[in-house]
């Protein structure tokens, strides 16, 4: 039962700031089913944190406890400061925002009627001050008169957005927010998330789309009902698998023991095609100059050295080639 | 955080516009009271002028009758809507996301209702009054829908029974997770209250002032009974994932600080990391 623990400068809260969210042995059970179970975990204020997971591995059912539409069954934990009890609930939704998967618009209503409602909600003062801004800020004032009935699934999205950023929350959830959209509203609802980390916002999205998590999250937590992993996702690459470098020669070795253990920092070595190899190194970019010489001073036609780069998939991937439990459900 | 009455607010308004943007319910909202002015004018018109004062009488209960089921029945279909309609449409998560009470939820559906299904009630008891003093022949009939007992009750029990409707309404839609079986068990709802109102109607009953108010403050308890009983059937849980709340005292325990590279070892596996 060892804990590793690692500073990821990204995601360390800013001195004298408490974090947006601490939770704390978190549990959820619905009767005999555990939707989530001992999740502890804590995110910084304006942190982008990304939670990750198969289906049914129980990140929605994470963000509604945590949003208090649904109580824990044992564990706890504090949203924008708030401890999180049902009795607390009012108070912490005034200081969150949730966009589930479905941003659930009212159709018959405009965009702007959506948004009236829940400034309504909010007890917004200068709603249409603020209804204004928030169109702006995802680019949708052209749009404000449009039935809600009538736009694309990315333009729902982004009046879901919209609505979200009405009570200028502490802590948004996203939970999902480009599933079914096409690359193109995919990469305008990712560069509204980027957004709202340069406002400050801490943002925590579930998504399974693994390379939007690398490209926007400054941490990422694997959740499988129990919580598997939280790191930067360059430290978890590094966590799970080995720094190595892939050499590709013109043709093969004749002998590449001899060549491969003559370069001081190669731990191991395996051929990877006919004249390719992964080397195990300690420190690629040290490492890479003596093998490259070594390959030379062997006679060797040398096509490329590079370092091996793993992306958050493989880390997912590993994770779950890993955890008999981790397969997808 | 208090009540808020802006909260409240902000779901009638809502409610209204989406009524307005509803051809549907306005259609059926209109068709109704129409087929409740007809029954009685036809009634009262066919009164001749020699026709027995306890005949007359009997007819004019009966209309009081016909006028009091309109306000009854018309908000059933729609409260029973209310809260498995926004589920089904995928609306009621993203409300619930917000600070809004479920006291605040439930009255705003209820008053988006009840505006409505009583104004239209008594904007058809107005127009029989007027068209019974213009056209009706038999003048005991034309002094009887005069009767300030009549008018009295028909302004009590209008918005006492639409709130009975109502709140039964809301409560089948906040458990029902079908809006159809919602919308029919709401219409059999608003028919217990009916049954007083037509013991009267027919004498068994003598109708008088007194029972007026008894029975207006009867159903007004009642009304706020319900309002209780469904506030306590509004689970966010059940609604949000078809399961009741299950909780338990929080546990302690340490939390890692944000930044905190954290790997959670399986039980009973190697931390292979």
């Amino acid at each position: 039962m060892e804990a590793d623990t690692t500073t990821a400068a990204r995601g360390e809260p800013p001195s004298g700031k408490p974090p947006a969210l601490v939770v704390d042995h978190l549990t959820k059970r619905f009767g005999d089913r555990t939707a989530f179970e001992d999740v502890s975990f804590s995110v910084a204020q304006g942190e982008v944190f990304g939670f990750l997971g198969p289906n049914g591995a129980g990140k929605t059912t994470t963000v509604r406890t945590l949003g208090t539409l649904i109580a824990p069954t044992s564990g706890s934990a504090s949203v924008a400061g708030i401890p999180l009890t049902m009795d607390n609930g009012p108070e912490i939704r005034q200081h969150i925002a949730i966009m589930p998967e479905n941003p659930g618009l009212y159709r018959r209503l405009t965009v702007t009627e959506n948004l009236q409602l829940f400034a309504g909600l909010y007890e917004q003062r200068n709603a249409t001050v603020r209804i204004g801004e928030a169109l702006e800020a995802v680019n949708l004032t052209a749009r404000a008169r449009d039935l809600c009935g009538s736009l694309s699934k990315g333009l729902r999205q982004r009046v879901g957005l919209a609505r979200a950023l009405l009570n200028d929350p502490a802590v948004m959830f996203l939970d999902e927010p480009t599933s079914g959209l096409d690359p193109v509203a995919t990469r305008e609802v990712n560069d509204l998330i980027v957004g709202l980390r340069q406002r400050g916002v801490t943002v925590f999205l579930t998504t399974h789309r693994l390379e939007e998590a690398e490209r926007l999250c400054d941490r990422v937590a694997f959740l499988n009902t129990t919580l598997r992993l939280v790191g930067r996702p360059d430290e978890l690459r590094e966590r799970l698998f080995s720094r190595s470098l892939t050499v590709e020669t013109l043709t093969p070795l004749a002998a590449p023991d001899d060549v491969f253990n003559s370069a001081v920092g190669v731990e191991s070595w395996r051929p990877e095609g006919a004249s390719s190899y992964v080397l195990s190194v300690t420190d690629p970019r040290n490492v890479a100059p003596q093998v490259t010489r070594a390959l030379v001073a062997a006679g060797a036609d040398v096509v490329s050295i590079s370092e091996s780069r793993h992306s958050l998939e493989d880390v997912y991937l590993q994770l779950i080639n890993d955890d008999p439990e981790a397969s997808p459900r | 955080m208090k009540f808020s009455f802006i909260r409240l607010g902000a779901v009638l308004h809502k409610e209204l516009r989406e009524y307005r943007r509803s051809p549907f319910i306005v259609l059926t909202m209109a068709v109704l009271p129409l087929v409740f002015l007809i029954e009685p004018l036809i009634t009262i018109f066919r009164i001749g002028p020699s026709v027995a004062a306890s005949t007359a009488d009997r007819a004019v209960s009966g209309t009081f009758l016909v006028l009091l089921i309109a306000p009854a029945l018309l908000p059933a279909v729609i409260a029973a809507y209310s809260v498995v309609g926004e589920r089904e449409q995928g609306t009621l998560e993203p409300l619930l996301t917000t600070p809004l009470r479920r006291e605040e939820l439930l009255l705003g559906k209820a008053i988006g209702v009840v505006v409505p299904a009583v104004g239209l009630a008594y904007v058809v008891f107005a127009v029989v009054q007027v068209c019974a003093r213009l056209f009706a022949s038999n003048t005991y009939v034309v002094s009887a829908l005069g009767q300030g007992s009549h008018i009295l009750a028909e302004i009590l029990f209008a918005p006492l029974l639409a709130g009975w409707s109502i709140w039964v309404g809301i409560g089948i839609s906040a458990r029902a997770s079908d809006v159809r079986v919602a919308q029919q068990l709401g219409t059999l709802s608003s028919i217990p209250p009916l049954a007083v109102v037509a013991l009267v109607s027919f004498d068994v009953f003598t109708p008088s002032v007194t029972l007026a108010v008894v029975f207006a403050l009867i159903l007004l308890v009642a009304d706020v009974i319900l309002f209780r009983v469904v506030s306590a059937l509004f689970d966010r849980e059940r609604l949000i994932t078809g399961a009741s709340a299950q909780r338990a005292p929080s546990a302690g325990g340490q939390v890692p600080p944000a930044g905190t590279v954290r790997r959670i070892p399986r039980i009973g596996g190697s931390d292979d990391g």
